[in-house]
């Protein structure tokens, strides 16, 4: 009787999730002990993608610190250029005129549909769907070709400026916004029409990875992923910045707080970000992009030439660049993923003293291996796909 | 002898050069349902067949590649892994029935290689087989993704092969017989006496199972790049690894091959019957040459329209002109010749052989339907967790046989 009941005896197995995985999007790396293919434990690493912004900034000067944030989420870098460059202005106390902010605006909210169309296309790829991915690259492509048409670059940007934006949008971009969004919204409800009610798909996600309110909050989540656990915060309602208090659009929240609620949460905000969009590009109207505020704007050449306070100010911006007075600042904008923050410490030098990222990223991963235990490796992979972690933020 | 061996040299020479033919569909047609343009630059002075030549050139790229086998594998099962994949995926076309047999001097003549009377028994053991190479290779790498990925494999194929067996039960219990070619001819020409209709809960058992059989989405688990890398098959590369992939395709299309004996009436011609085509052989030959010879016309005409020369400025351009004009003119020529010929008169010996002519092709059109299919399927849906599939394989299909086995055997019971 003995020997019958004794069980056989079984070990664990280590995996590595990464660095170096189809799933693990950049450089993540998850160990993972698994028992059959259930997932024992996890412990989550990350800095395979430390690159010292936050040191290299403080080697630099604050308008030289612009092309390093397109590397932090470089899925929307308009993004981050626009967080810092407001932090920035918020620590010189600029007013910005109101065509760069619903310039910004707009970019912003382009970015975000960018962002959102790759997290849930890469995500169905991970969950073996490969066709949508390509649906919503077509269409990113087709942004791509209108952001470069303005900014002259297609991934890494750097196209604001402290004060201002470095050009202006030309004169036919509303117009191909517009058409563009058509068919964001076109391959948005395709892909919605294989996946919403896909069986597969519903039953890979439903009540996977659920993250309940209470412990979105604990965790520090924020963005989609929030929302989706049923929290309806969203900094552009709840402390609205530039024009969001004056632009009629709606903060999408699920309940469940599972990888289809993100999901779903994610194809409801592409929207809302269109309708944003729309009512931006209509306020439009001719004006300066740029402050002309003498501590961050370069001296027309007439007055350089012609005056000797022009010309000093043009070597005090060449020499220097942008001194703002000592303090320190925190300003947050919603990014992609949650909240993104910048606190800037100046000590009144050119160089900042200290720039810290709060990347809406970390929380996410933090998280990540709590929520993974006692799920299938599939599971995980699908987990992850659905925080949207991009590497370049969360390492920095 | 030699009629032997070509019989089983023709069938394996057919589905060998199917499988190019059908990664270049699987691409092309990925490439169609995904907005994409897919494979289009290999070429070959200028010819590129639509893309067709990237077969060709993966085949050169795959043998001369390096041959690595790791050091922490188990060498003699590595080895043998793949050669076992590729050899079962094979040998199952043994026993495919292309046509309907004919007389030859009075000597019947069957087309298929080895006419068992147990011919599906044969299938499923080979079937089962199959995971022996997967199996293996899993194990042997010595590798965990590997490892996981076989011996999800593993289970994955002996659960679904239950529902596979049970289904084909009910197939069996209706067609009354284990030959295939009986199977195929108790169905009938006419499409709503083909088991599909007659068996259709078999069939969605039978097309399911042989999805899990041939390890493609949505049960592609084994190999599940997004979570185990490339599954059992990581450590292989050059051939080793090329010969998996045509396993692979191999077991699609004796899968294709399978559900159209058994459920869409194999080789039999819609409406028309053997008899009926070997009576009207001479008219049928007469339509068949000229509307081929039409078809190759407006292919040609269709190709040339394509023509506009400084598209890519080189040979390129002239692709169009190379197979259009032939075309048009063999076309021509064709339609030409079988209009002043008038009707054929063909002999009893002519007009079987022109039967099992229009046959084979019939069949191998369902068989290219179905592959097409599974390609259609792959784009399209999302891969199961190991739980579902299990689930599904255990908790949903093998009632769903059981129950379908049981009402089959009450209504012929009833008849």
């Amino acid at each position: 009787m003995n020997t019958a009941k004794r069980e056989l005896e079984t070990n664990t197995m280590l995996l590595n999730l990464g660095p170096s995985h189809p799933a693990m999007h950049g450089a993540l790396r998850t160990q993972i002990e698994l028992d059959g293919e259930l997932i024992v434990r996890a412990a989550s690493e990350m800095g395979y993608l430390h690159r010292c912004f936050e040191k290299h900034s403080e080697h630099s000067t604050y308008q030289q610190v612009i092309p390093y944030t397109d590397r932090l989420n470089y899925l929307s870098a308009l993004m981050n250029n626009v967080g810092y460059c407001r932090a920035v202005e918020k620590l010189l106390g600029i007013e910005t005129p109101e065509r760069c902010i619903l310039i910004r605006v707009v970019m912003c909210e382009l970015s975000r549909i960018m962002d959102h169309l790759v997290c849930v296309g890469t995500n169905l790829v991970d969950i073996g769907a490969l066709t949508n991915f390509w649906y919503f690259f077509n269409v990113r492509e087709k942004i791509y070709t209108l952001i470069e048409k303005v900014t002259g670059a297609r991934l890494t940007y750097a196209y604001t400026r402290i004060g201002g934006v470095a050009r202006d949008i030309y004169p036919d971009f509303p117009a191909e916004v517009k058409s563009v969004l058509k068919e964001v919204d076109q391959a948005v409800n395709d892909v919605r029409g294989l996946v919403v009610n896909n069986r597969i798909f519903v039953e890979r996600t439903v009540d996977v990875g659920r993250v309940t309110k209470q412990q979105a909050i604990e965790w520090g989540f924020t963005g989609p992923c929030l929302r989706a656990s049923g929290v309806p915060h969203d900094l552009r309602k709840s402390e609205p910045y530039y024009l969001y208090n004056e632009f009629d659009f709606d903060i999408p929240i699920a309940e469940n707080g599972d990888t289809y609620d993100r999901t779903m949460v994610r194809f409801e905000e592409i929207r809302q970000s269109g309708r944003i969009i729309h009512q931006a590009l209509d306020r439009l109207r001719p004006g300066p992009v740029h402050s002309d505020d003498p501590r961050v704007v370069m001296p027309p050449k007439e007055e350089v030439y012609g005056s000797i306070e022009g010309l000093m100010r043009h070597f005090k911006l060449i020499m220097h660049g942008i001194e703002p007075p000592p303090g320190e600042v925190y300003s947050a904008t919603e990014a992609a993923n949650g909240e993104l923050g910048f606190y800037i410490v100046s000590d009144g030098s050119m160089h900042p003293y200290r720039i810290k990222v709060r990347p809406p990223c970390f929380p996410l991963f933090a998280a990540f291996e709590k929520m993974i235990e006692g799920l299938m490796v599939a599971d995980a992979i699908a987990i992850l796909g659905s925080l949207n972690i991009v590497v370049g933020e969360l390492d920095r | 002898m030699l009629i032997i061996i070509l019989k089983i040299l023709i069938p394996f020479l057919i589905i060998f050069n199917m499988i190019p033919f059908l990664i270049w569909l699987e691409r092309k047609g990925s490439a169609y349902i995904q907005d994409r343009h897919g494979p289009n630059r290999a070429a070959f002075f200028g010819i590129r067949l639509g893309g067709m030549l990237h077969s060709l050139a993966d085949v050169l790229k795959l043998i001369t590649k390096e041959d690595i086998i790791p050091l922490h594998v188990h060498k003699p099962f590595y080895l043998l892994a793949p050669f076992l994949a590729l050899t079962v995926a094979c040998v199952t076309y043994a026993v495919v029935p292309f046509a309907h047999p004919i007389e030859i001097n009075g000597e019947p003549f069957t087309f298929q290689a080895a006419d068992l009377n147990v011919g599906i028994l044969y299938i499923l053991a080979m079937a089962s087989l199959g995971v022996y190479g997967v199996m293996l290779a899993g194990w042997s790498s010595n590798n965990k993704y590997s490892l996981l990925g076989g011996v999800r494999s593993s289970a994955q194929m002996l659960s679904y092969e239950i529902a596979m067996g049970l289904s084909l039960i009910s197939v069996l219990m209706v067609g009354g017989s284990l030959e295939l070619n009986n199977l195929v001819i108790s169905q009938g020409a006419t499409p709503w006496s083909w088991n599909f209709l007659t068996q259709p809960v078999a069939f969605f058992l039978f097309t399911t199972a042989a999805f899990a059989e041939t390890n493609r989405n949505p049960f592609d688990l084994p190999e599940g790049e997004s979570e185990l890398v490339a599954g059992y098959h990581t450590e292989y590369s050059s051939m080793k690894f090329a010969m998996f992939f045509m396993a692979e395709y191999a077991h699609v299309i004796m899968a294709s091959a399978l559900i159209a004996l058994l459920f869409f009436g194999g080789w039999q011609v819609p409406l028309m019957s053997t008899d009926f085509l070997r009576e009207q052989a001479g008219l049928g030959l007469y339509i068949l040459l000229l509307a081929h010879g039409i078809l190759f016309m407006v292919a040609g005409i269709f190709l040339l329209t394509w023509f506009k020369k400084g598209k890519y400025g080189d040979l390129r351009d002239y692709e169009v002109l190379v197979w259009g004009i032939p075309l048009v003119l063999a076309g021509l020529g064709l339609s030409l010749y079988t209009l002043l010929h008038g009707s054929f008169d063909l002999t009893p010996l002519g007009s079987q052989i022109f039967a099992a002519v229009v046959q084979f092709m019939t069949f191998m059109a369902k068989i290219l339907f179905f592959c097409w299919f599974f390609i259609w399927i792959r784009w399209t849906l999302p891969r199961f967790r190991y739980d579902q599939l299990m689930g599904l394989g255990w908790k949903v299909m093998l009632p769903l046989g059981l129950m379908n086995l049981a009402v089959t055997g009450i209504i012929l019971l009833m008849r």
